[in-house]
């Protein structure tokens, strides 16, 4: 019998983006929950950017928001500056970004954990995983101790075996020389779990007061702020902006890290692990892009206690003397002081094909797991996969059906998606090219979409759902009035239509029609339409992208309704693949391994082509009347 | 399952009798009621009983296409359980094509190979029995239509589209790229950029459409060899049949000759003279073809015209070309009639039991009988003639066409100022497109173009 032997209902282990998340939704639920982390001062902690939010990642936290997580409120009240980027785009890329103060981030997030009901902190390195006839039954700590539970959420991050490196400095902690979690990995082997080994890497951090900002563009946020979360109010979130700054590489810059190649542990083969493509180290962009005389550095806050300056664009993982070479010769930085070097971190993830899209491992029950442990890479691609995670393990354990969002749902959709179907062989990072319907996928649109499931699940509560059904109605009512109201090409017509650059109409037209022109919006044409009834900003702007771009949204809309067919085509959990004849072989292993959930998934499986989805629809229709018949 | 409507020709595809375009699916009526027209013009399909037959006419816009008899049949109590649709025509290749093309131009999509077959048996119309013979025929036919349609796909065509669609695949990373990492990435620099390469694509797909429409885009036709020992008279005969007003000039300017093949038309019926490299220009290449070479060649034929000369006595190759032959569609011509025969024809007959034409290619006399020949044999089916050939080049032509306008509405969106993340939608439409040509998915190939040409920052 083990010294401590405590009983709850979900364990989450790890209190990262991905952990945090994970925990609040489960205790939400109101279920007994425990969540374990390596160190009380790194709840929460961004150990690399000190940002949220970006293309696609911004739209993440919005619906992370939308479904009643924590991300969206704890940057609004953290950040300390703003920005939304692509703003001169289409609103399908519009992104949100804040620069946040880490240490308030993090505190604020451990503050809203340390308070909720039936939640519980614990310290500790969790090294074993308790399994029982292939389900979770506990945990088991450093110490020996015991913590029994009916579903258990893994949420590790970077901490599994991780090592970081720099030059040949190689140290066996997690990131911010936390320290490693080196037991866990075994014990998952031993479940019989495949492991991936990623890399990924983080630039140093240098002393404000040694950086000459005159040499360098300032960055402003914007004037007029918008809120990540929904329950939010742009006027209540105004407040005084810290600035980034930029400047850039040269050609010295470039010499001095060609001339010391043979020093990185990348190119000496010191380090295995799979780095992602899309944050290259600056090494890695100066071999690959040789032909580019410069490259962007960032200069970013971390915070506004303390002077460290993230220096984003120069993630390296060179030896130190050559880290100060090549950011000094960066104009601004000539007398930089280094606060923290850069380093490369490498560590145990697994093959997220092993998870069913609810997050669920196929191969042990009840164990669930999100985040970067899951072979993503980003603070909201984890936090977004942890609020899945927690919230299916918390419906498992109350004996409900999972909660699953498809591609067409949201952008959490399509990343489950592409991580449990698609072998991922790089920490896989959200975009929105990912998003084949991202037209209709909006950041601004989060809360129309996604409401309704945050609060079938639970996590939103009456009065905040009404107000979204009452949004939804206040735009479609508008909308179908502009399409009815007719406008006659008269002399007020005509002359307010100069007034906006805009052609004279020929004939006479509706107000949908004339905001449909790029030149026009629905506030513009005001003065036209004197019947129109008092609606908000957010109602407004909906309307306006659902005239405007009516067209393709609706086309999307069409392609949705085909998606939908194949996704509702579920595949029976125990079915054969080596009784259905004439699947090719390669089909064959794909689809018994990645055990796609509905025909639709098994479809977007490489390697499986349109005739072994012919084949496997013709199977399944037959094993449907064979069990009516027995029936 | 996809349901939406798909069309296909559903009789073997020649110059006789009627032929059916079948369609099937939900806009099967909102289709033909865009395309038929009855005798006194006021007639509307969908709004006629189930299970009728009606007369009339197949329009797209103004042009009338051809006089037909159309049967409709409401789901479910159809072959596939859809609303299906058969348009009776008149036959002929052309026109039967025409009006598979102007179906899909107003909204159909071209079957799947054994699409039909699939839904009927889905939707409950099949017995259960025959699901193993459902996926046979459903495998069967999409071997069958990827490798013909590779196959007839031309060398220097498929180069051609994989240009464009590397064109396109950058434009669409580049923008991409910068929406994704906008501040590394700056797109307003691009447009001019993007405009030239837009307008480059709609010239080089609008290229190739005008060549599809010359059949220049697949081997349409009936693979032919011309086999014989030298001295034969193979290349005579060849340069007969390719008279002045016979010849078609393959080429797709611009591009790369194909090497393998001559095209010939006879009363209608497109002959491919396969591996004929060059055979104008260097007689003696013909000439060389010995046995060995005849064999490759004849196995790849749909049809074999085989050459012996009369004035000589037949000798041990010849019996192996005439054993090679016996079970193959083939035709045998005693060339140089004009000069004394030696060879024994009814022995020949007997050996081959094949058509046995006596010409002299140098006097162009029997040439007639041959066309007769070859137009009986097409005409009247005996020769098993690749239909997927014609359904291919529909497929190529409506993947072209759904291409070139979506590059056009780019540059209609950069026109009327839309925003950059439409063009994205649009190119990606083309892209896709393409690919169907060449048999390529899109699967990661944008994230991968986009890792790979440009530097993403962090």
């Amino acid at each position: 019998m083990p010294h401590v032997n405590e009983q709850y209902d979900v364990i989450v282990v790890g209190a990262g983006h991905a952990g945090c998340e994970a925990a609040l939704a489960s205790a939400r639920l109101s279920l007994n929950t425990l969540i374990f982390t390596i160190s009380m001062d790194s709840v929460a902690l961004m150990p690399c950017n000190p940002n949220v939010g970006g293309s696609s990642k911004g739209h993440l936290v919005k619906e992370i928001d939308a479904l009643g997580g924590e991300m969206g409120k704890n940057i609004d009240k953290t950040f300390i500056q703003s920005k939304m980027l692509n703003r001169s785009k289409g609103p399908a890329v519009h992104s949100l970004r804040a620069q946040a103060d880490k240490a308030d981030y993090s505190r604020e997030m451990r503050y809203v954990l340390e308070n909720t009901e039936n939640l519980t902190l614990r310290q500790g390195e969790v090294t074993e995983i308790l399994a029982e006839d292939g389900k979770v039954v506990g945990v088991k700590t450093v110490s020996g101790a015991v913590y029994n539970c009916k579903a258990v959420v893994l949420c590790t991050g970077t901490y599994l075996n991780a090592r970081c490196v720099y030059g040949d400095v190689s140290l066996y902690t997690g990131p911010n020389g936390l320290s490693a979690a080196t037991h866990l990995t075994d014990s998952l082997k031993s479940l019989g779990i495949e492991m991936f080994r990623f890399k990924t890497g983080t630039p140093a951090r240098i002393d404000k007061r040694s950086i000459d900002f005159s040499k360098m563009e300032e960055q402003k946020g914007d004037e007029e702020i918008v809120p990540f979360s929904f329950t939010n109010k742009p006027e209540d979130l105004q407040r005084e902006q810290i600035s980034c700054w930029l400047t850039y590489t040269n050609e010295k810059t470039h010499e001095i890290i060609r001339s010391n190649l043979d020093r990185s542990p990348m190119y000496s083969g010191y380090i295995e692990g799979t780095g992602p493509r899309y944050c290259p180290s600056i090494e890695d962009k100066v071999v690959r892009f040789a032909d580019k005389e410069r490259h962007q550095v960032f200069i970013e806050p971390e915070g506004t206690y303390t002077n460290e300056m993230y220096i984003g664009g120069m993630s390296s993982s060179l030896p130190e003397d050559v880290q100060y070479a090549m950011y000094r010769s960066v104009p601004g930085l000539e007398n930089a002081k280094i606060v923290r070097n850069a380093y490369a971190i490498e560590y145990d993830c697994i093959n997220a094909t092993q998870l069913k899209p609810s997050l669920e491992f196929k191969a042990v029950e009840g164990l669930f797991s999100g985040g970067q442990f899951n072979g993503s890479s980003g603070y909201e691609e984890a936090a977004a996969q942890g609020l899945m995670a927690g919230i299916n393990a918390a419906l498992k354990v109350l004996g409900k059906d999972p909660v699953i969002l498809d591609r067409s749902e949201g952008y959490i959709g399509v990343l489950i998606d592409d991580l449990v179907t698609k072998e991922t062989r790089e920490p896989y990072r959200m975009m929105t090219s990912r998003a084949e319907y991202r037209l209709i996928l909006r950041q601004d649109n989060a809360d129309l979409r996604l409401s309704k499931i945050g609060h079938d699940i639970g996590l939103i509560d009456e009065q905040r759902y009404e107000h979204v059904v009452e949004k939804e109605r206040q735009i479609q009512e508008e909308i179908a009035r502009l399409e009815e109201v007719k406008i006659g090409a008269n002399k007020e017509v005509q002359e307010l239509l100069e007034s906006l650059n805009s052609q004279p109409l020929k004939t006479g037209t509706t107000l949908a029609e004339l905001i449909r022109r790029p030149e026009l919006t629905y506030e513009a044409i005001a003065a036209l339409d004197p019947e129109r009834p008092e609606l908000s900003r957010e109602v407004i702007e909906q309307i306006n992208i659902n005239i405007k771009y009516d067209g393709y949204i609706s086309r999307q809309l069409k392609q949705v309704e085909q998606f939908k067919k194949l996704e509702k085509k579920k595949i029976p959990a125990d079915i054969d693949y080596d009784a259905v004849n004439s699947l090719r072989n390669e089909a064959r292993q794909k689809l018994s391994k990645i055990r796609p959930e509905s025909v639709g998934q098994a479809s977007r499986i490489s390697g499986v082509s349109p005739a072994d989805i012919s084949v496997l629809l013709v199977y399944l229709e037959v094993l449907r009347h064979n069990n009516n018949s027995e029936e | 399952m996809k349901t939406d409507t798909i069309a296909a020709i559903a009789t073997a595809l020649n110059n006789a009798g009627l032929s059916i375009v079948r369609i099937s699916g939900d806009e099967a009526f909102e289709i033909i009621d865009k395309i038929y027209v009855s005798k006194n013009g006021k007639k509307v399909l969908s709004e006629q009983p189930s299970h009728t037959i009606h007369y009339g006419f197949i329009k797209d816009g103004e042009e009338v296409i051809d006089e037909v008899m159309v049967s409709i049949m409401k789901a479910p109590s159809t072959y596939t359980k859809e609303d299906v649709i058969e348009i009776n025509c008149h036959g002929g290749v052309i026109v039967t094509k025409k009006i598979l093309q102007t179906v899909i131009k107003y909204g159909a999509r071209i079957a799947e190979p054994g699409e039909f077959t699939k839904r009927a048996f889905l939707n409950g119309r099949i017995d259960l029995s025959q699901a193993e013979a459902v996926i046979d025929i459903i495998h069967a036919k999409s071997e069958y239509a990827l490798s013909s349609s590779l196959s007839q796909l031309k060398g220097s065509v498929l180069e051609k589209v994989k240009e464009i669609r590397d064109s396109v695949i950058y434009d669409i990373a580049y923008i991409e790229a910068a929406l994704d990492d906008p501040e590394h990435i700056i797109i307003e620099e691009y447009t001019d950029e993007l405009t030239a390469h837009v307008n480059n694509t709609i010239k080089n797909i609008e290229k190739l459409l005008a060549s599809a429409d010359n059949g220049k885009i697949i081997h349409e036709g009936i693979k032919t060899a011309i086999v014989g020992k030298p001295n034969a008279g193979k290349s005579s005969l060849l340069n007969n049949l390719v008279g002045e007003d016979r010849a078609i000039v393959t080429d797709i300017a611009g591009t790369t000759r194909d090497t393998l093949e001559e095209t010939i038309q006879l009363r209608g019926v497109v002959l491919n003279i396969i591996d004929t490299a060059g055979i104008r220009n260097t007689e003696d290449v013909v000439e060389k073809i010995g046995v060995d070479r005849a064999k490759k060649v004849a196995v790849d034929a749909d049809l074999v015209l085989y050459v012996i000369d009369g004035s000589r006595p037949l000798d041990k190759d010849d019996y192996e070309i005439m054993d090679l032959i016996k079970e193959r569609k083939a035709i045998v011509l005693i060339n140089k009639s004009d000069l004394d025969q030696v060879v024994d024809i009814d022995e020949i007959r007997k050996l081959t039991n094949k058509e046995v034409i006596v010409i002299s290619a140098k006097n162009n006399t029997g040439i007639e009988t041959l066309e007769n020949t070859v137009e009986e044999l097409f005409i009247n089916g005996k020769l098993s003639f690749n239909d997927e050939v014609y359904i291919t080049n529909v497929r190529h032509k409506a993947a072209l066409e759904e291409s070139l306008a979506s590059v056009k509405q780019v540059l209609m969106s950069i026109e009327t100022g839309m925003p950059e993340d439409f063009y994205t939608i649009d190119l990606m439409n083309a892209y896709g497109k393409l690919g169907e040509i060449i048999g390529e998915e899109v699967g990661e190939d944008l994230v991968n173009t986009i890792f790979q040409k440009f530097c993403m920052g962090k």
